[in-house]
């Protein structure tokens, strides 16, 4: 950063240029996932999908993007025009400040706030509010409905990741993502999701609450993405599309971007969080900066590779099970493990 | 005369008035939603109005005819019996054979022409692998509807299998013209048994993995067990037949109970539903039958392929398809999805009097409000699921 | 049950109402024997009496309605036509009623049983026969706004539908 700051010499344009890498980040990760969706999925319905775009269609997530770009822009009679427009804005700006607080590597981190955590929990709610207005400004029963689905499923399921970020806080001691990657450095063995650099003892009685918080936090993050089985607000078989019904050409590329996005965020929160971020795991073989943003992007990419798999083998939950599911399921098992590791950390 | 139609169900939207802590009142009001003509998830152009309070269905009312195509006026019109056959087809798109079989039943039965033995069994095999393509749609869509991607597309490979088989036979995939008044249009072609055999060899572990991957599936269990539950009683009394009425406990099956052609030499079972996941008659219940009567149809078509005669298709094809004056007759069988029952009246001349198709899907359908009540609208897609509709047989 | 026997009941506690048997002139093969040539005929005012009783005696308990169709004879006489079936006594039964086209009057059976509500709307949408005491009276396959019933053998296409030219 330094480095880079002494060659331009002005401080505002080397932030601005800074803040933009991870959206250069996004979009080169967005035509990635975007084709390995469509091949997984493929694979596991035991087809093959794109073959002619390109080398087994590796053309194909441009083509996508090209005919999202030039798509007619349709804003329907009697929709709420400001909110309308403003929608997909919101639901991306709150993806994409997320990615501020996100450790690529041990020299690369957008924003180094003593709040990490806390600020990528607070910023996650801004995506509720663009959901919700895209399905008020509609004007459609159906995408308000798929609207108020999402505020009701993602208000609920924000409370288990708080909680199991907490735990991971009262390991590591720190809010900053940038610290508890950095606490977690040295090997496979130091990851918080095997119990943290602690003494064995402490770690084989940590373990099992620590697996445990981070397999809910998955579900939860799963949940609050808005990804089967917990995809009912943009069921495709109920609501024909939910929230995005009435969306079309750029305005739809924006959601879409943002959902995947997403999905790479909350992997990323959870590598950060509990695997050990941008350290690998051999301890210091293959570690350095720049191999920080290979391991970082590699474990994260692993676990959006899972939520791809799930994807397109369950079906998907009702609402009243998805609350139930959260609210009586997550949250007291959370809070099991919250008072285990506190007191474990204790004695 | 013609006015713009209105809303012909006079629904007034009830109100309720919600006191908050803080004093004031809330305003609430039942919302009528459309799952409009066009809709992913209601198999076909169907049109179910629904009265909503918040998510909890009060109402609903299904809008039919969207696909009536005048079968019975046609059928009126035709110079030749054997020409309502390609029409028929088209009732039922996804389960022709079945469709075929009860008009050319019916027409035999009221000329008193004896089919040849080899056309039975032909056509009992034609039947069991057409039960088993229709269910083997309705199970991979009621897997999309509930947000189940892949065993569509499992269901789908098997499918092409049975339509393979077809197309070997008659040269078509799905409406085939195949089952003519007094025997068959072809043959068998030389290799149809030994690809028949494979195909079953081949299907019965692939039944075993749906199930493993659908059936029973945790989510799957929970959206389906205890949903839209049909008793018994209301079952019988809105003449509902075929997997849904078996679905609610009744041990009903026309190819046993109403037997024609040669079901009563070949050893099977209908299938009951029995209530393990859930009350006896809910959603997972008729879908489990569906799996098991498949199972069922390949051991038909292993008995009836191991005991096919030899003889003539065409020996019994009446050259003038004339019935006496006021010949009537009401012939019912057993289709993929229930009784399917023509009802035919001549006046000696021709071409029909009067036929009247009784589709099990119309009926099935006219059940629907009484279940979804109650449910939430995620409910209501998976109930209309289970009935296993199909919009040619509903509106003709 | 035979059908004479049942015709000897239905007459012995109806009396007037019914009004006579006939064999109608399609026969069957020998190896399935089915009833379904005799039926019986029954008044138009009467039909949910009838039909209750046939539902709820114990030796007969017709208690599914197979199909209900909807007639017309061309001479003016138009009618129902009803097959019965029970599913624990295993027979079945054929019931016919008529009425004429002036007064196209018959009383509905959908208290009897739940189906013949889509059943009856289906007869009246393409003949026209009106079902007296029947819930919900309306058009089914049809379009709400459609003139005339399809099904009649003396109906004519109306010419334009909303502006759009209905035959082509």
């Amino acid at each position: 950063m330094e480095f880079i700051q002494t060659l331009l010499a002005n401080e505002l344009v080397v932030s601005i240029l800074l803040s933009l890498l991870p959206l250069v980040f996004i979009i080169v990760y967005a035509l990635v996932v975007l084709y390995t969706e469509m091949k997984v999925a493929a694979h596991i319905q035991d087809r093959v999908a794109y073959m002619r775009t390109g080398w087994h269609g590796l053309l194909q997530p441009i083509a996508d993007m090209l005919k999202l770009l030039q798509k007619e822009d349709i804003i329907p009679d009697k929709a709420d025009k400001l909110l309308f427009r403003l929608a997909p804005i919101i639901a991306f700006v709150g993806t994409y400040a997320a990615y501020a607080v996100l450790p690529f590597s041990s020299i690369y981190i957008g924003s180094n706030i003593n709040l990490g955590a806390f600020f990528l929990v607070a910023v996650g709610s801004l995506v509720v509010v663009g959901i919700l207005m895209a399905g008020w400004a509609s004007n459609n029963k159906w995408s308000l409905f798929g609207g108020v689905r999402s505020a009701a499923q993602m208000i609920s399921y924000e409370i288990p990741t708080a909680i199991a970020i907490i735990i991971v806080v009262m390991i590591t001691g720190s809010l900053n993502l940038q610290d508890v990657t950095k606490f977690q450095d040295g090997g496979i063995g130091n990851w918080v999701v095997f119990g943290g650099p602690l003494p064995w003892s402490q770690k084989l009685m940590l373990m099992p609450f620590t697996i445990i918080t981070f397999f809910i936090l998955f579900v939860s993050s799963v949940a609050e993405v808005n990804r089967t089985p917990f995809d009912l607000p943009e069921a495709e078989s109920e609501l024909v599309q939910g929230f995005n019904t009435e969306y079309s050409g750029m305005r739809f590329a924006m959601f879409y971007l943002s959902e995947y996005a997403n999905l790479f965020t909350v992997s990323a929160v959870g590598v950060a969080l509990f695997l050990g971020g941008w350290s690998s795991p051999f301890g210091t073989f293959m570690s350095g900066p720049v191999w920080g943003i290979f391991w970082f992007v590699a474990k994260a990419y692993i676990f959006v590779l899972i939520q791809i798999w799930v994807r397109w083998t369950l079906p998907r939950l009702r609402v009243d099970q998805l609350m139930y599911v959260s609210w009586k399921v997550l949250i007291p098992w959370l809070f099991v493990c919250l008072l285990s590791v506190g007191l474990i950390l204790v004695l | 005369m013609l006015q713009p139609p209105t809303l012909p169900t006079n629904y007034t939207v009830k109100q309720g008035h919600i006191k908050t802590s803080t004093g004031k009142t809330i305003r609430t009001e039942e919302m009528i939603i459309n799952m409009g003509p066009q809709h992913p998830s209601t198999h076909g152009v169907l049109r179910l109005e629904i009265v909503v309070d918040g998510e909890i269905i009060v109402d609903c009312i299904p809008h039919i005819g969207y696909l009536h195509r005048c079968f019975e006026k046609h059928c009126e019109h035709m110079t030749n019996y054997q020409q309502v056959i390609p029409y028929a087809d088209r009732m039922d798109y996804c389960s022709a054979m079945t469709n075929e079989w009860a008009f050319a039943l019916a027409a035999e039965r009221m000329l008193k022409i004896e089919v040849p033995e080899r056309v039975e069994y032909i056509r009992v095999i034609m039947a069991e692998l057409q039960r088993i393509a229709s269910h083997l749609i309705a199970v991979g869509t009621y897997g999309i509807d509930s947000g189940a991607f892949t065993p569509f597309l499992y269901t789908f490979i098997d499918r092409e299998k049975i339509l393979d088989l077809f197309e070997m036979t008659c040269g078509a995939r799905l409406l085939y013209n195949y089952i003519w008044i007094g025997g068959l249009s072809h043959d068998l072609p030389p290799k149809f048994v030994e690809q028949a055999k494979d195909f079953v060899r081949y299907f019965r572990p692939r039944l075993k993995m749906l199930n493993d991957l659908l059936s029973y599936n945790e989510i799957f269990v929970k959206r389906t067990a205890n949903v839209g539950v049909l008793p018994k009683d209301v079952a019988i009394n809105y003449a509902v037949s075929g997997p849904q009425l078996r679905g609610s406990g009744v041990n009903w099956d026309l190819r046993r109970d109403d037997p024609y052609s040669i079901y009563h030499k070949l050893e099977w079972e209908p299938q009951v539903g029995k209530g393990e996941m859930g009350t006896v008659g809910d959603c997972w219940d008729r879908h489990i039958v569906r799996m098991h009567e498949m199972e069922q149809c390949l051991n038909i078509i292993e008995q009836a392929l191991a005991g096919l005669p030899e003889g003539n298709v065409q020996a019994a094809i009446p050259k003038r398809i004339r019935p006496e004056k006021d010949a009537e007759i009401y012939v019912r069988t057993e289709s993929s999805r229930g009784e399917l029952g023509f009802y035919i009246v001549s006046d000696g001349t021709a071409s029909p009097f009067r036929v009247k198709a009784r589709g099990p899907a119309f009926v099935n359908l006219s059940v629907l409000p009484e279940i979804a009540k109650g449910g939430m609208i995620a409910d209501l897609v998976l109930i209309a699921g289970s009935i296993d509709i199909v919009l040619g047989e509903v509106d003709r | 049950m035979t059908v004479q026997e049942i015709f000897d009941i239905l007459k012995a506690k109806f009396g007037d109402a019914i009004i006579g048997t006939t064999i109608s002139a399609a026969g069957g093969s020998a190896s399935v024997g089915y009833a379904m040539q005799l039926w019986i005929h029954i008044a138009p005012d009467k039909t949910k009496e009838i039909c209750f009783f046939l539902r709820d005696d114990n030796a007969m308990q017709f208690d599914y309605l197979s199909c209900l169709s909807g007639m017309d004879y061309n001479n003016g006489t138009f009618g129902v036509v009803y097959h019965l079936a029970s599913i624990i006594h295993k027979h079945k039964i054929v019931l016919k009623t008529f009425c004429t086209k002036d007064n196209l009057h018959i009383q509905s059976v959908s208290a009897v049983w739940g189906t013949a509500n889509w059943h009856e709307r289906e007869a009246f949408d393409l003949y026209g026969i009106i079902f007296d005491e029947h819930p919900d009276l309306r058009r089914l396959l049809m379009p709400d706004d459609w003139e005339g019933h399809p099904l009649r053998k003396d109906y004519k296409v109306q010419e334009f539908y909303h502006g759009m030219k209905v035959p082509y």
